[in-house]
């Protein structure tokens, strides 16, 4: 495992913990009506976040997607101030009027969760430009799913960020499942990270449920990025083990392939599996993070519940400017 | 005073916001060398660079996506989508990203970004390349819709829409591009949400916005050889509008002729119209006349094509029929 300290690797660990309690507690919250509208969770899916997250600096953007709550946390993003904006308070990152799909922080160089399938992914072109105008070696990352490979602004979008080789790395979350749409049946590739040749940039086809390789390729993606020689498509497998959302039971979805994953890929307990057999941590180790951030998260939503309602009036008074 | 061609108080604008902001810099399809589809940008790439006047390949959503995450970053850019017909091919990126993201964000992002475009007929260019679209960007809450008719107001407007932190449509007309009019040596801006007073009158209030303030005008002369003073106001900009210099016209003269070249249905006439029915019912002296573009794709044939569009002509019977002299 190139270049990470033992500290790193526990980061990494606390925050793939972190990720999927967040995302179990959101689920609670939204089969009682606590959180409404729509959910997305990226419950399966936290190996990508934490892996690309932790291969960039803080000074490096990333654009998400509506599955986007992972990509925040790995950045760093305020569990209060997240939960807040789940429950709609006006303490929220958004005081309230974005929700779940729309979380954004200049400050982590977050530039947002998208309602839309592929939203930010010309916008992750504007950053990739912003970039290399800037001339100080950073980098965007652009989070996208398999449904969004098929999109017309994918391809749009990855020609023109090669054409002006800007410093973007395009990853795409397959998690083989848009909605109920099967990737296997609706890319006509073998595999998205295929179509990086049709726009001459390097691609690459990992694990998604790899820490580790998701690190290392990010990583090489970005260093390549930095040093002028332009964008990445970055394909990493994984698996959605929920629905679309808490409502879908996934019935599309077929049964001995998604235990498989959960059994064998789950990339929390094989990312825990790995350190404690490389004498890092120990069980004890891991209740205490798995209390740690049981806390943190409980605390959160108390913070959140007992938050203000945006203010009506304000609102009204503010309408009137737009 | 120099009289100057719109195009080239465009060109003026950019210049002058380019020089003082480094930020500022223009993407958009044949903007290099071709100094874009209308020659607004003759001679840029020369003075700026690739960098800065970025060449890119017909991706009208790419296009504006680079420009809102440009502007998302720290940049300011002005994005051309070449003929306002194919914002239809970047709809996402402007009405659900670029007039969203700051009010979603709740002010932690904002857009400054200016998508400059054009529309509008006349050029017998037909149905797919001669549209009037203003209304779709005026109806969508986080937009600042901005359509210049004269030289002056291009120039002053576009300095505004570049320091505006906001996404501007900019909204220009193929026909008014080689137009001459007066414009100051002088740095100057406009205000948006200003309308003008292209011709003061008693009579009737004639509201008219881009190359249809030059029709009203045609029209406003025609009108005063029978002793009709028409007031022709142009508010410049749709969003912000300025209702109340509109209503104030309204309430000296008790009429008000509504011109639009898009196509009446759910038009922005339709809702000017409105509007001032709410608030100045009891100062008209008459109904309020729309005079709008069929409800037509527009007509290659030329005869056809000026058919559905509104001209000096209408104009002058629309106001006939309601000042009785």
């Amino acid at each position: 495992m190139a270049n990470l300290s033992k500290e790193a690797k526990i980061e990494m660990l606390k925050k793939l913990i972190e990720i999927r309690r967040f995302e179990e507690k959101t689920v609670q919250l939204y089969q009682t009506a606590k959180i409404w509208g729509y959910l997305h969770p990226s419950i399966g899916q936290e190996a990508i976040a934490v892996g690309a997250c932790s291969a960039i600096t803080g000074d490096d953007y990333i654009v998400s997607t509506h599955r986007g709550h992972g990509h925040c946390i790995a950045k760093g993003a305020n569990l209060n101030l997240m939960m807040a904006e789940l429950l709609g308070k006006a303490t929220g990152y958004c005081k309230g009027r974005g929700g779940s799909m729309h979380i954004a922080d200049t400050e982590l160089k977050m530039l947002g969760a998208n309602g839309i399938v592929g939203g930010g992914i010309p916008i992750s072109v504007g950053a990739g430009f912003s970039c290399k105008m800037d001339g100080n070696g950073k980098v965007a990352i652009c989070f996208f799913g398999d449904g969004a490979s098929n999109n017309g602004v994918f391809h749009e979008s990855l020609n023109m960020a090669s054409v002006f080789k800007l410093p973007v790395i395009y990853i795409c979350e397959n998690n083989l499942y848009a909605i109920s749409m099967c990737s296997r049946e609706s890319v006509a590739c073998k595999n998205v990270g295929d179509r990086a040749s049709s726009y001459g940039m390097p691609g690459y086809i990992i694990d998604g449920n790899d820490l580790i390789e998701v690190y290392e390729t990010v990583k090489r993606a970005a260093d390549d990025a930095r040093k002028g020689n332009g964008p990445s498509l970055i394909e990493a497998k994984t698996y959605r083990w929920g629905g679309h959302h808490p409502n879908d039971p996934g019935a599309y979805k077929d049964k001995e392939e998604a235990d498989y994953y959960k059994k064998e890929k789950d990339p929390v307990a094989n990312f825990k599996k790995k350190l404690m057999a490389d004498g890092i941590i120990t069980d004890k180790d891991i209740d205490k993070f798995e209390d740690e951030i049981k806390k943190r998260i409980d605390g959160s939503v108390k913070f959140a519940e007992e938050s203000p309602e945006p203010e009506l009036d304000r609102f009204l008074e503010e309408v009137k400017q737009i | 005073m120099r009289e100057i061609e719109y195009r080239e108080a465009i060109r003026e604008a950019v210049i002058e916001e380019m020089d003082s902001d480094e930020k500022v810099f223009l993407i958009g399809e044949d903007i290099g060398v071709y100094g874009g589809a209308f020659r607004a940008y003759k001679g840029l790439i020369d003075k700026y660079g690739p960098e800065r006047v970025v060449n890119t390949p017909i991706s009208e959503a790419a296009i504006v996506g680079a420009g809102i995450g440009a502007a998302l970053t720290g940049y300011r850019p002005i994005a051309e989508v070449m003929f306002i017909d194919f914002t239809t091919l970047a709809m996402d990126q402007i009405v659900n990203q670029a007039a969203k993201i700051r009010y979603m964000t709740a002010d932690r992002l904002n857009v400054p970004l200016v998508i400059r475009t054009q529309g509008g007929a006349g050029r017998g260019v037909a149905a797919q390349h001669s549209q009037s679209l203003e209304a779709w960007f005026y109806h969508i809450p986080g937009l600042k819709v901005v359509m210049p008719a004269t030289s002056y107001d291009v120039k002053g407007l576009l300095k505004t829409a570049i320091r505006d932190s906001n996404p501007v449509m900019f909204i220009e007309h193929k026909m008014i591009y080689l137009n001459k009019g007066p414009v100051p040596e002088e740095e100057y801006t406009i205000p948006f949400g200003k309308a003008d007073i292209k011709r003061e009158g008693e009579d009737v209030t004639i509201f008219a916005y881009s190359n249809m303030v030059f029709k009203s005008l045609e029209a406003a002369e025609e009108l005063q050889k029978d002793g009709i003073s028409c007031e022709v106001i142009d508010p410049r900009t749709l969003v912000p509008l300025d209702i109340e210099a509109i209503i104030s016209s309204v309430k000296k003269t008790g009429r008000l002729v509504v011109v639009s070249e898009a196509c009446r249905r759910g038009s922005v006439a339709a809702d000017i119209s409105a509007m001032v029915t709410e608030e100045a019912f009891d100062w008209l002296d008459a109904p309020i006349k729309i005079v709008a573009g069929l409800n037509t794709p527009i007509p290659y044939n030329s005869t056809l094509e000026q058919a559905s569009i509104p001209h000096a002509a209408d104009i002058v019977k629309a106001v006939k029929e309601i000042v009785k002299k």
